[in-house]
């Protein structure tokens, strides 16, 4: 120690003058790797344990095949609903000044503070063919609880805060100049919404239906109650790696996991790519 | 396209932004509404634009009443202070934007469009661009894609918002000038803001100078700087130093330094001879080490900083009273001959002055040169 505290050394040593960057970088490495990274390499570890072969019989099994494809077309028609209505929600609560907004504003948060069960349940009760709303759409002919169409229910319900907040900011800084610049050249309200405002939300509103599509293909607490989970029907893949661990193989609800992690992980980073491509543009970093 | 305005008036909340207040535009023209922030000009600019409604009042492009007119019908070219360009949109489909939203019926076809952009471009001296996005843009080269495409649909009107206030010294001269030829080239009329004096006098046929939501003067450039009618405009329109006098054997006193009435005054005995503000402009003005049978106004000297032609000298007032520093303009030659220094005490002269007096809204030309003779 004492040879550094000659006269030359006695000069900053860092560029950097924001102070703290070793400690707080490396608390977060800790803390991802301890509870992000460590817990995806067991998935992983406890799936090669099985063998190539084994591994793909579990994944490819047709009752969990039939899972794939009702989850993600529950998730697809769901996060493309939130996307509509997510952007017309954050569109009221942005534009428009009315009594309640603040109220509604923090209701927009209630699914993720909601334990999922508890909204599995509410609206299982509310769609059944007795509930509130069951009652007059069993009167339309229309089922909902315990068919896909609860599963849809149920994921759109705990996903839709996603689009929501990821457009509401984007929405909030947008700057009016432009949609005046936009009216002054003789655009109409539509021309105006379409060509200058939604290009301008396209990536956020990407970014909040891709959240909101990974988010519902691992939802589980409140799918299962309204589902019906019936085999090959109205089974999701979450189930299947729930039945999986109730019958103590591990192996096979690993397996199944990493399957989903790896659609979300994959998803994730195209999402990514193309949001950082598209805002690259905008603001002339390229 | 003339543009008539009358008796408008504008509130915000209880904000009084513009008091009923009327303007005559004439085809062709170029009118500069200039005022310090908050006096309402932006208001009007945005109002004949019908960005934003008027309170009362009437508005006419021509014979056309556009006042219930909304913006997008009015055919007006409106330059936004920060250009808001479309981001995420080439600098070509910018200026194709409004010829891209007309009505199919009056929509040219997609070649026509691309040879008008490719004309627009050309006019603004940045065909080059064309496939850019405005985020790789400089200001001057943003304010001029803009400009292009505010004039895509060939409006007859064109507002402009503080349209250089972003742009250094050097661009904004270029591009008042070349905004100047273009008015005069394509002959729309334009009504532009500004808080700069220079750039009023310099661009517009006349100049509309406002405070506090109302007009204070309309006049061509040379008239105003000539003869402002307030106090209001000569204090924006700055480089006047203010002496506050009472009169007093002939000489309007303000503590230890005086000033004498010139002969003009004198002549008319008591009618002029009153207490109030004379205006002195910078260049106005004899310097000398000692005072002169004309004036006693001992001044110190705090600063001097030669300015283009002039040397600018701030001195501060030494046992009489006055609000500001005073700047003085000497041509470089009168000031290399006196070698005045920092801290030295000179002595001022006006030549010719502007007097307020006290109970009047209108001021007097006052002169010492003429009255030595």
């Amino acid at each position: 120690m004492a040879t550094h505290l000659s006269a030359a050394d006695t000069r900053p040593r860092h560029k950097r003058v924001l102070p703290g960057l070793s400690l707080s970088l490396g608390t977060s490495l800790l803390f991802i790797s301890l509870i992000l990274l460590l817990p995806m390499a067991g998935l992983v570890m406890q799936s090669v344990d099985m063998g190539w072969d084994r591994y793909w019989q579990v994944i490819t099994d047709e009752r969990v095949v039939a899972s794939y494809k009702v989850t993600l077309w529950a998730a697809a028609l769901a996060s493309i609903f939130n996307g509509f209505f997510g952007l017309l929600l954050a569109w009221v609560l942005v534009r428009y000044d009315f009594p309640g907004r603040r109220i509604l504003d923090a209701l927009v948060d209630l699914p993720f503070a909601l334990p999922t069960a508890v909204a599995g349940i509410t609206l299982a009760t509310l769609y059944a063919q007795n509930g509130w709303y069951g009652e007059i759409l069993e009167s339309l002919g229309i089922k909902v609880a315990y068919t896909p169409w609860g599963i849809v229910l149920a994921m759109a319900f705990t996903s839709i805060p996603f689009v929501v907040r990821t457009v509401q900011p984007v929405l909030e800084e947008l700057s009016p100049e432009e949609e005046e610049a936009g009216m002054t050249l003789g655009a109409s309200d539509w021309s105006v919404f379409r060509r200058v405002i939604f290009p301008a939300l396209w990536p956020a509103l990407m970014t909040g239906i891709a959240l909101s599509f990974t988010r519902s293909l691992g939802e589980f607490g409140a799918v299962i109650f309204i589902a019906g989970n019936m085999p090959y029907v109205s089974e999701i893949t979450s189930l299947m790696i729930f039945v999986s661990l109730q019958e103590f193989d591990f192996p096979a609800a690993s397996a199944i996991a990493s399957v989903v992690l790896m659609a979300s992980l994959i998803l994730l980073f195209a999402i990514n790519i193309w949001q950082a491509r598209y805002l690259r543009r905008l603001h002339g970093r390229s | 396209m003339s543009i008539l305005i009358e008796n408008i008036s504008k509130k915000f909340g209880h904000f009084q932004a513009l008091s009923p207040l009327s303007l005559d535009i004439n085809e062709g023209e170029m009118i500069g509404l200039l005022g310090p922030s908050g006096s309402g000009k932006t208001t009007l600019l945005r109002i004949i634009a019908g960005l934003e409604g008027a309170d009362t009042g009437r508005i006419q492009f021509g014979d056309r009443d556009v006042t219930n007119l909304h913006v997008r019908d009015r055919r007006v070219g409106f330059v936004f202070q920060n250009y808001a360009l479309f981001r995420h949109m080439t600098v070509a489909d910018n200026v194709a934007f409004g010829l891209e939203v007309l009505p199919r019926k009056e929509r040219p076809s997609a070649t026509e469009i691309q040879k008008r952009v490719q004309h627009l471009l050309e006019m603004v001296q940045l065909e080059h661009l064309a496939s850019r996005f405005p985020s790789q843009l400089s200001g001057g080269q943003k304010q001029r894609i803009a400009l292009a495409r505010a004039l895509a649909t060939q409006p007859e009107v064109l507002l402009l918002d503080e349209p250089f206030g972003a742009l250094d010294a050097k661009v904004r001269k270029e591009l008042r000038r070349w905004l100047r030829g273009l008015h005069d080239e394509l002959g729309f009329t334009s009504v532009f803001v500004t808080h700069d004096q220079e750039e009023a006098l310099e661009l517009s046929d006349r100049v509309v100078v406002m405070s506090n939501g109302h007009i204070e003067q309309i006049d061509q450039p040379g008239a105003l700087y000539a003869s402002p009618n307030s106090r209001f405009v000569f204090d924006f329109l700055g480089n006047a130093n203010v002496f506050e006098g009472k009169v007093a054997n002939g000489k309007w006193h303000n503590q230890q330094a005086s000033i004498v009435l010139p002969h003009s005054v004198i002549e008319q005995e008591s009618t002029e001879q009153k207490d109030g503000q004379l205006y002195i402009r910078s260049h106005e003005f004899f310097v000398s080490k000692e005072p002169t049978a004309q004036a006693n106004l001992p001044l110190r000297l705090i600063a001097i900083n030669p300015i283009g032609a002039e040397v600018r000298l701030e001195l501060t007032p030494i046992d009489w009273q006055s609000n500001d520093v005073w700047e003085i303009d000497l041509p470089h030659k009168a000031f290399d001959k006196n070698c005045f220094e920092k801290g030295q005490t000179l002595y001022v002269s006006p030549k010719a002055a502007y007097f307020f007096a006290h109970d009047a809204q209108q001021p007097v030309l006052l002169n010492w040169e003429a009255s030595k003779v």
